[in-house]
């Protein structure tokens, strides 16, 4: 069995599916990783052609944030492999910021470069102008509140264009409003960049919200694909939204 | 303290008139018992309460330090004992500080000198002077040793706690933006653990004065201490309790000066900022 983690800049043996954008596609097979004597995955395959809104959901401890940290290289599977033409950025659950950085020197840190280049610190700017935060470049993270907080994490992960974002639940510990927002300003900046992006969530209704695809994990491997065909920007009243909205709950609670 | 000040004023309609009027207060309410019991002093002085021979009084005392001042005897000594100090903080909280930072780093270096230094520890380092007096007699070298080894421990435990007491996920962030090492350790490593590094240095600068005074009033022909002990044996009492006053003076510059720092580099922290 092959056990190799392709991240960085290496070259899937695939040619991407879709050429649109900057996004990459990313291929998993038998992906296996255990923790002690506890089986979290077990061979599982997914392709994610370039440039698509994945949203994976499932129970807790199903093996979903695993999947997202191998697929980001924080972690190497045991077995299987990941290959993605591109580069991997995480946006974790809590921000992470540098409580003694400036607000755009933690942007900077996502370019993945020595300090204080111009370049860097340009780029960083544009980035924290995205997500609405130009004016507080100069603030300590402390007294950002807990959205600009997720919005800075935003612009941190999204400064140096990956190909990838992977999203491990990062608007969890926003109040519902919050959240919305966030919801709509992450819509927003994947509409206009096309990165491929992978969310991990409890929340149903945000994946749909979000998401082209929603596939769900149960028992380290994937139950359920779907595909959301609905028209963006999507909306929770709309009776198509609830009626996947009830059939992916309803799975969910069927697999227990 | 001053966050309840803080949420008083910002409360207030008077803001503009209050705030710095609450300053002030803060400001002064620290000198008013220091300044109260030298006033007592001064008065049972000069009612004849308190002998010159005992304690004389503090205007004596300022006139000793004027004479001395004058004759170029107190700044020579001041000037010896604290380039003593520092010598021997810049080496014993240098080496302290480098075997912190190793030691929190790397678990092969941690595991070959920890025990080691955690046995050392246990000797009370003012212990060592009879030891140190045979080794170096009374030159600057055995001053250096006592106050380097006193002020080693402190900086070494706190750099080692800081050090390891770095949040975990903020590492982690960082090695997945593909930071360099060079980088990590700059950028989180240092800034996080430094709050912890400070405890260290201010803890170590209390224990540096009680060394050196300890070391200079044993074995010295110069500095602070040594004036204190000359002038018990003329019975110039106003010396000696000058010397004392010296050596407080000496204490809370330093630590006054550690205090800026530590608010300097420990702005983005809320504990630390200035009202």
């Amino acid at each position: 069995m092959t056990v190799a983690v392709l991240s960085g800049k290496l070259l899937s043996f695939e040619a991407p599916e879709h050429e649109a954008g900057p996004g990459a596609s990313l291929t998993v097979r038998g992906l296996a990783k255990s923790f002690g004597a506890s089986r979290v995955l077990e061979s599982l395959d997914l392709h994610v052609p370039a440039g698509q809104f994945v949203a994976i959901v499932g129970r807790s401890g199903c093996g979903k944030s695993t999947l997202l940290r191998l697929v980001a290289g924080l972690d190497a599977p045991d077995a299987g492999r990941v290959s993605l033409a591109g580069e991997a950025r995480m946006m974790f659950q809590e921000p992470r910021l540098l409580p003694w950085a400036r607000v755009l020197a933690n942007v900077e840190v996502g370019s993945g470069q020595q300090r204080g280049q111009p370049d860097a610190r340009r780029r960083a700017r544009e980035a924290l102008d995205a997500v609405g935060l130009a004016d507080r470049a100069e603030e300590w993270p402390s007294v950002l509140s807990g959205g600009q907080k997720s919005r800075v994490a935003l612009a941190r992960a999204l400064v140096s264009r990956p190909s990838l974002l992977a999203l491990d639940e990062p608007l969890g510990a926003l109040d519902a409003l919050t959240r919305i927002e966030m919801q709509r300003l992450l819509e927003a900046v994947w509409l206009k960049q096309r990165f491929t992006a992978i969310l991990v969530t409890h929340d149903v209704g945000e994946a749909i919200a979000l998401a082209d695809r929603i596939v769900l994990i149960e028992r380290g491997a994937i139950a359920m694909d779907v595909a959301v065909d609905l028209p963006r920007p999507r909306h929770r009243g709309d009776p198509a939204f609830g009626a996947l909205e009830e059939r992916i709950l309803a799975r969910l609670l069927d697999g227990a | 303290m001053t966050q309840t000040l803080r949420a008083e004023t910002r409360a207030s309609p008077l803001v503009d008139l209050k705030a710095p009027l609450a300053r002030l207060a803060a400001g002064v309410s620290g000198w008013l018992i220091p300044a109260a019991l030298v006033a007592l002093w001064q008065a049972l002085s000069s009612l004849g309460w308190l002998a010159d021979s005992v304690l004389p009084s503090p205007w004596a005392v300022l006139q000793a330090g004027w004479r001395l001042t004058l004759t170029g005897e107190l700044p020579r000594n001041a000037e010896v004992s604290a380039l003593r100090a520092l010598a021997g903080l810049a080496v014993g909280g240098g080496i302290g500080f480098a075997l912190g930072l190793a030691n929190g780093l790397s678990r092969l270096s941690e595991s070959l000198t920890d025990s080691t230094l955690q046995m050392v520890r246990n000797i009370p380092h003012l212990a060592l002077i009879p030891l140190v007096i045979l080794w170096f007699g009374i030159e600057e070298e055995a001053k250096l040793f006592l106050v380097a080894l006193g002020v080693f421990f402190p900086v070494y435990a706190n750099t080692l706690h800081g050090v390891r007491s770095v949040d975990p996920h903020l590492i982690e962030m960082a090695k997945s933006y593909r930071m360099s090492r060079a980088d990590l350790f700059l950028r989180v490593i240092l800034p996080g653990a430094l709050p912890s590094i400070f405890v260290g240095l201010r803890y170590a600068l209390g224990i540096m004065w009680l060394t050196l005074i300890v070391a200079e009033t044993i074995a010295a022909q110069s500095g602070i201490g040594y004036m204190a002990m000359q002038a018990r044996e003329f019975f110039a009492v106003d010396v000696v309790v000058l010397s004392i006053l010296i050596y407080a003076a000496l204490g809370k510059l330093a630590d006054v000066v550690a205090r800026a720092l530590e608010r300097y580099c420990l702005a983005w922290n809320p504990a630390y900022r200035k009202v």
